[in-house]
């Protein structure tokens, strides 16, 4: 079993990123679970999502304390939250930042991604929601579900221009980390 | 067709299946988004019900009593503080004897305010005289819901029923659900059909007033449709799985529990964790089961002893305080025990009070706990994860 936390700030989409990795590992012929720690949902408050993904049923229900995988959306929560509490090692923390690596405070020793996700999200979508974009990231850095399902789990979520965007914003991200 | 969703969409499309006449909806965290989804489904077409806003849960409990007493079929859901605004109209429901389905998203009740999960909302209303259901997992809170009003609408029952599902644990989850085929649900859910109903062309009064002379029998023939609901309860769990190929129990389901020499009793969503717990303590040789109550109104001391009676100590872990004295289920256990000749020790946790998370490891540490009991009980009752550095 794979677990993900997702760190972000009300209003960032890190709930939903949780939920379309849940979908589309789904769609991977996987078994998957997403869930929110809602505290009190105000914009602006860092705020934590989960993702299990799982080749048997998932039956735990209790938060994730030891991932396999941190998303990071914004790199200001590091003054804020331990980001990187109880990452395996051997796992990888993905963060949303312009700042150069050894800026970033960090005490894990799992493998480090960083993308400018904001820039990108800015470009393509014109706001700073940067929540589809890392899961193009996620996707290209583990590979631990294909982007084609999540290309579908986005399509279903955000129709028209805006799942077109979502798409190329996500195709951007993919593409950035996996070179 | 499986799919990934959110519970309370799962929910709401089960309700949906049932094919309610009326949904009434007040909003209250963490149950609102189970009547968005309907209201959605309503304005969509896909569920031709009356979709009614209402002022109070108060209110929105009291239009479906209208509803049921004149033969319509009804749904709606609550929560916590929600749920003890209704308290008033949950006795009116049973005992009139009306049918009403309604799920309810366990969550703790203030003061402190507290918008997390636990199980102290439908645990207070455990006396109302509704048949309380509680689920595991999102699936089972679906196909609970389509049981549940089998059950209730049962000529034999006519019982009020609360499918009981945790708030956010399993209302905001995404995990994959079979969601239910409309069609298929109609076979299965006969149309309600009542034999006394108000009708203006053949006038009746539903609860209106019992003297000492009456009101004694109306209670016994609820306390009697409830004794009859624990055969029901398993029969209609029977028919279910034959027809969907799902089956979570009847009045409660049992894991690994044949051997073992500590038993687990609980309810809701923790059972699953408790499963996780139990494969990897007895991959390490302890001899550790869980049973899950799945019925807790009625209450199955019956088929609990059968379950219960090899163990050589059982722990109870549950998400509600009663205040003054311990908690509820293991009290109802140990006073189911007390006429009978099973004898082991029975301790009792309260654990994921205010949405406190329960892991693997504090399910250990009860187990630890249970496991030195058998040597002679330290403790009947506690907080198993009490922070006594901030009291």
């Amino acid at each position: 079993m794979k677990e993900i936390r997702f760190h972000g700030r009300g209003g960032q989409g890190a709930v939903t990123a949780a939920e379309l990795v849940a979908v589309a590992a789904f769609e991977d012929k996987k078994f998957s679970q997403a869930f929110p720690a809602f505290g009190v949902e105000r914009r602006g408050a860092p705020v934590m999502a989960f993702a299990r993904i799982s080749n048997v049923p998932i039956r735990i229900r209790s938060q994730v304390y030891e991932p396999d995988y941190v998303l990071v959306q914004d790199v200001t929560l590091l003054d804020v939250v331990d980001v990187d509490s109880g990452l395996k090692s051997e796992g990888m923390i993905i963060i949303n930042t312009d700042r150069p690596t050894n800026q970033l405070k960090l005490k894990t020793d799992a493998q480090l991604i960083v993308l400018d996700a904001t820039r990108i999200a800015m470009e393509v979508l014109g706001r700073p929601i940067v929540n589809t974009t890392m899961l193009g990231a996620f996707c290209g850095a583990t590979r631990e579900v294909s982007l084609g399902s999540i290309n579908k789990a986005i399509a279903e979520r955000f129709k028209g221009e805006l799942g077109r965007k979502n798409l190329l914003a996500i195709k951007m991200a993919y593409e950035r980390v996996s070179t | 067709m499986m799919k990934v969703v959110e519970g309370s969409y799962a929910v709401a499309h089960a309700a949906m299946c049932c094919s309610p006449d009326v949904v009434s909806a007040y909003p209250i965290t963490p149950q609102t988004h189970i009547v968005e989804h309907l209201s959605q489904l309503v304005a969509d077409g896909e569920l031709r019900a009356e979709f009614l806003t209402v002022d109070s849960e108060f209110s929105a409990l009291s239009v479906l009593v209208g509803v049921s007493a004149a033969g319509g079929r009804s749904y709606s859901s609550t929560t916590s503080q929600g749920l003890a605004l209704m308290y008033e109209v949950l006795y009116n429901v049973s005992g009139m004897r009306l049918p009403i389905v309604m799920t309810v998203a366990n969550r703790a009740l203030s003061a402190p305010l507290n918008i997390w999960n636990d199980q102290q909302d439908s645990i207070g209303a455990r006396d109302v005289g509704w048949i309380q259901l509680y689920s595991e997992n999102v699936q089972e809170a679906v196909d609970t819901t389509v049981q549940a009003y089998k059950i209730a609408e049962s000529l034999e029952i006519m019982t009020p029923v609360m499918v009981c599902m945790d708030g956010f644990i399993l209302t905001h989850v995404y995990e994959p659900v079979e969601l239910l085929d409309k069609e298929q649900v109609a076979d299965f859910l006969p149309p309600y059909r009542p034999t006394d109903i108000l009708d203006p062309q053949n006038p009746k009064t539903f609860g209106a007033f019992a003297d000492p002379s009456t009101y004694t029998e109306f209670r016994y023939l609820q306390y009697e449709a409830h004794l009859k609901a624990l055969s029901k309860i398993e029969n209609v769990a029977k028919e279910y799985a034959e027809v969907f190929g799902r089956d979570f129990g009847g009045l409660l389901d049992a894991y690994q529990a044949d051997d073992a020499e500590i038993i687990i009793v609980t309810m809701g969503s923790v059972v699953g964790t408790i499963k996780e717990a139990i494969d990897g303590l007895r991959a390490e040789g302890t001899k550790v089961g869980l049973v899950k109550i799945r019925s807790y109104r009625p209450f199955p001391a019956q088929a609990l002893m059968k379950e219960l009676k090899n163990a050589d100590v059982i722990a109870v872990i549950e998400k509600d305080i009663c205040v003054g004295n311990e908690a509820a289920l293991l009290t109802d256990i140990k006073a189911a025990f007390y006429n009978s000749n099973l004898r082991m020790p029975i301790i009792g946790f309260a654990a994921g009070l205010g949405g406190r998370d329960i892991t693997i490891k504090d399910i250990r540490k009860a187990v630890e706990k249970a496991s030195a009991a058998r040597k002679g009980i330290e403790s009947q009752f506690e907080f198993l994860t009490l922070r006594k550095e901030i009291l």
